[in-house]
């Protein structure tokens, strides 16, 4: 098929990778996909092909069309253009239910298991094998049917437990399972471990793997190359609503791929134009709390980007926590700007000037429903009024110099924040922390989860900031975006900092042998 | 193809927006249609004196959804703040103190369920359900279980006196009603309840004072229920310890049916104007049309049900 490898001009000449199961029939082909909303093209030309057997990578920003193209798969949204074959046979997927008959499945980050009930139940939901008595349920058989589906998986799950008990990864195994007994031979999972831990990651990883030998094919979406590699057989890049390049992850590098997606290399990716000032802004010696911060203690300087690296439960989201007044310490001392400060409340820690943009926007960060003029202008509210009343030219006047200046795509300032993008709703996050002009920022994970291109801009924005003399501690799983935007790097194990690298010095290797504690990981 | 998803959309704001309008001025329609008593000035001043009451207690009562919140004590407050306030001006107290003493005792029940729910985190409704029970509790205790009847005049006049041609209550509910709106709409306590509502988590990580919030709202839940009290008994001439039951429903209907979310910072007292009237307006229809008022509950609730409906349509 040309679908295979249709790579840019610019790419490496790439051999047609043989598939690694068998040359038959492909499971699932796409061909010539198009989709246009109101004033998008949100794809056009786009093919896809998926083996029995294969995990193939779909990556690509957001708006790239990846969801578009996987609600056409599921039958979500109608196609403009374009056939789909199944086993060589063309089908019309007209609705979700067609698509599970025909053995198409999708695994959505918002899972749609029901907490209270078991694995058993929620597997078999509305299935349920019926008992003796009109509108009983034969438990046992429901039980022993997962449990033989559960152990087939490799899943070492009891089917009694109530999935609430779950983990997140054990959950999307759980739904896994779910799709699967129903005859689902092809799976697409969305963003599945943007809410793991590094060791619930690898726990799924092998379960994708086992599923890979059992002949389903799996298509995989992520903003996260490095899981490609680990990952997939094959990628595919989406941009702009058109297909890029697929090819093995044999054949392409990182670089090559972030490239395909963005357009741009990777030496343009971390804009680094600051330099820290001698001044120490922050001092914090001997942090600690329970169990969770042993003897925490560091110096950030004016205009200096500090990075906290370390494994998820390194402990170090307590420490910007335990900075911002969110949770309480047993002890330890912080000084801001030379003077000892006692922070025992996020009111106290913003008087201070401090600000923390944290881990999960959406849950901790925004105010979703309500416009961005509020979101922006929340905490300098007081300032903009008069006896509590708010002068709204003075409010707006503020958000817009903010929208502006950080250049937050929003249709107006009454846009609901819940309808932006990511990326933006993430600049709307650091625009009302830059409206106190504070003297010291905590990122917690700034850049999860949002595409590339606001990657940068954030990156841009981080480096300007610091250059106006504002010390930033930022907290990142991505180590190359640790070493791409940092001065300074701190790596913590176990609720303690292990080591402490300079810019110059760090690399991916040495980072990771200090955070999981191994001479090698 | 994309026309029509453009068009659906622009549909669906105007259901957001209207609907609600528009429901209200087809239900006027229809009883204007059907009986023509409904569209005289004396109805519906009568209407409008009718909803008062509920009207206050549910401009309360929305900023206590908008936080996520409930308030099922309205009814029971207002029961133990007017057979104080009602007991203090029998016995000789000046009726501007006593009318104090009624809000005072409103305000500092509002101020218990607050300081409960902002301090402890036990849910509001568990902690208004308790205060249900013991207000309801000392008001009978109080009373001893009788009714307290003569009042002054001075005092029954906010309930049966007229500021030119428009009754007390009408004006009273006005005065509250522009008040709740404004601090709702314009300043920064109004803004921190639609924030707290909306997300309690980045409300408290973006350093709003979300205890202080949460414990207001009760606290003004709590004031409006005593003051829509007084205003009862003024009308009626008579405290009754029993008064104001089922109160907490017709407050929260209103609401509700004026598109408030019970999950918190969406909705609005233009809503819940609109709620209050659609209630109102349909009571008194009932009573024009001779239906039996033994099917008012009935009517009460698939009214809602379809106000919910609507709003779901409309999302």
């Amino acid at each position: 098929m040309a679908s295979e490898a249709t790579a840019p001009p610019n790419s490496p000449k790439l051999p047609s990778s043989p598939p690694p199961v068998s040359e038959a029939t492909p499971l699932l082909e796409m061909r010539g996909i198009a989709k246009a909303f109101p004033g998008v093209q949100a794809l056009s030309d786009v093919s896809f092909t998926l083996h029995a057997g294969e995990i193939h990578a779909l990556v690509g920003e957001n708006g790239a069309g990846k969801s578009t193209l996987m609600n056409i798969l599921t039958g979500a949204v109608p196609k403009d253009a374009g056939t789909i074959l199944l086993r060589g046979q063309p089908v019309e997927i007209t609705d979700p239910r067609r698509a599970i008959e025909l053995g198409i499945a999708i695994i959505h980050q918002e899972l749609t298991l029901i907490p209270h009930l078991t694995v058993a139940q929620n597997i078999y939901l509305g299935r349920e094998p019926h008992g003796r008595l009109p509108g009983t349920v034969d438990w046992a058989t429901l039980n022993r049917q997962a449990e033989d589906l559960l152990a087939r998986l490799g899943l070492d799950l009891r089917p009694t437990t109530p999935v609430a008990e779950l983990s997140i990864a054990q959950r999307q195994m759980v739904e896994v399972a779910k799709a699967l007994s129903l005859n689902a031979d092809i799976i697409a999972m969305d963003e599945p471990t943007s809410a793991l831990s590094e060791r619930e990651v690898e726990t799924l990883f092998g379960f994708i793997r086992q599923l890979r030998r059992q002949g389903v094919g799996l298509i995989y979406i992520s903003h996260r190359i490095a899981e490609v590699f680990a990952l997939a057989d094959r990628v595919t890049v989406l941009r702009d609503g058109r297909h890029v390049g697929t090819a093995s992850v044999q054949d392409v590098d990182e670089a090559q791929i972030i490239n395909w997606m963005v357009g741009r290399t990777l030496s343009e990716l971390y804009p680094k134009t600051s330099r820290p000032q001698a001044e120490v802004v922050l001092k914090v010696e001997g942090l600690r709390r329970d169990n969770s911060l042993h003897d925490i203690s560091f110096e950030l300087h004016r205009g200096e980007i500090l990075g906290l690296a370390g494994l998820v439960g390194a402990g170090r989201t307590h420490v910007v926590r335990a900075l911002f007044g969110v949770d309480p310490v047993d002890g330890g001392t912080i000084w801001l700007e030379g003077r000892p400060v006692r922070i025992t409340s996020p009111q106290e820690a913003i008087r201070l000037g401090i600000g923390l943009v944290p881990e999960d926007r959406k849950a901790q960060g925004l105010f979703l429903g309500m416009a961005v003029r509020q979101n922006i202008t929340m905490t300098r509210l007081h300032d903009l009024s008069r006896l509590g009343v708010i002068d709204r030219r003075r409010q707006d006047g503020l958000a817009r110099q903010y929208v502006e200046e950080l250049r937050i795509r929003t249709p107006g300032l009454g846009q609901r924040v819940r309808a932006l993008s990511g990326g933006n709703q993430q600049k709307v996050v650091i625009a009302r922390w830059l409206t106190l002009n504070p003297k010291v920022l905590l990122l917690d994970e700034p850049t999860r989860g949002i595409d590339v291109g606001a990657k940068v801009e954030i990156y841009a924005l981080m480096s300007e900031l610091a250059a106006r003399g504002v010390g930033i501690l930022m907290i990142s799983s991505e180590l190359p975006e640790i070493l791409g935007v940092c001065d300074r790097i701190l790596v913590m194990r176990g609720g303690r900092l292990v080591g402490e690298f300079d810019r110059a010095e760090a690399t991916q290797d040495a980072i990771m042998t200090l955070a999981t504690g191994g001479t090698r990981s | 193809m994309g026309v029509a998803v453009f068009e659906r959309l622009r549909t669906r704001e105007a259901l957001r927006r209207y609907g609600l309008v528009l429901s209200f001025l087809l239900l006027c329609l229809a009883l204007t249609l059907l009986s023509d008593r409904f569209l005289t000035a004396s109805n519906l001043l009568n209407v409008l004196r009718q909803a008062t009451i509920n009207g206050i207690i549910a401009v309360g009562m929305t900023y206590v959804i908008l936080t996520a919140g409930i308030d099922l004590s309205v009814g029971s407050v207002l029961a133990l703040a007017t057979v104080v306030a009602a007991d203090l001006m029998q016995t000789g107290l000046p009726v501007p103190l006593g009318v104090l003493a009624g809000l005072g005792v409103g305000t500092l029940l509002g101020a218990i369920n607050g300081l409960l729910i902002a301090r402890t985190g036990i849910p509001p409704f568990v902690v208004t359900l308790g205060m249900m029970t013991v207000a309801r509790g000392l008001a009978l205790t109080y009373t001893q279980g009788r009714p307290i009847t003569g009042l002054p005049a001075s005092f029954t006049f906010l309930g049966a006196g007229f500021l030119g041609p428009i009754p007390m209550p009408i004006v009273l509910f006005a005065l509250v009603f522009g008040v709740g709106y404004f601090v709702l709409a314009r300043t920064v306590f109004g803004e921190w309840v639609y924030a707290l509502g909306d997300n309690p988590v980045a409300a408290r990580l973006t350093g709003l004072p979300t205890r202080r919030v949460t414990a207001l709202v009760y606290v003004i839940s709590g004031f409006l229920a005593a003051l829509a009290g007084l205003i009862l008994v003024a009308r009626l001439n008579s405290a009754q310890p029993t008064a104001g039951q089922g109160f907490e429903f017709d407050a929260i209907a209103a609401v509700v049916v004026g598109g408030t979310s019970f999950a918190g910072g969406e909705g609005g007292l233009f809503g819940t104007l609109l709620g209050v009237l659609i209630i109102q307006v349909l009571n008194n229809g009932l009573n024009l049309l001779n239906v039996s008022p033994l099917w008012e509950g009935v009517v009460k609730g698939v009214v809602i049900a379809l106000a919910l409906l609507l709003h779901r349509a409309a999302r």
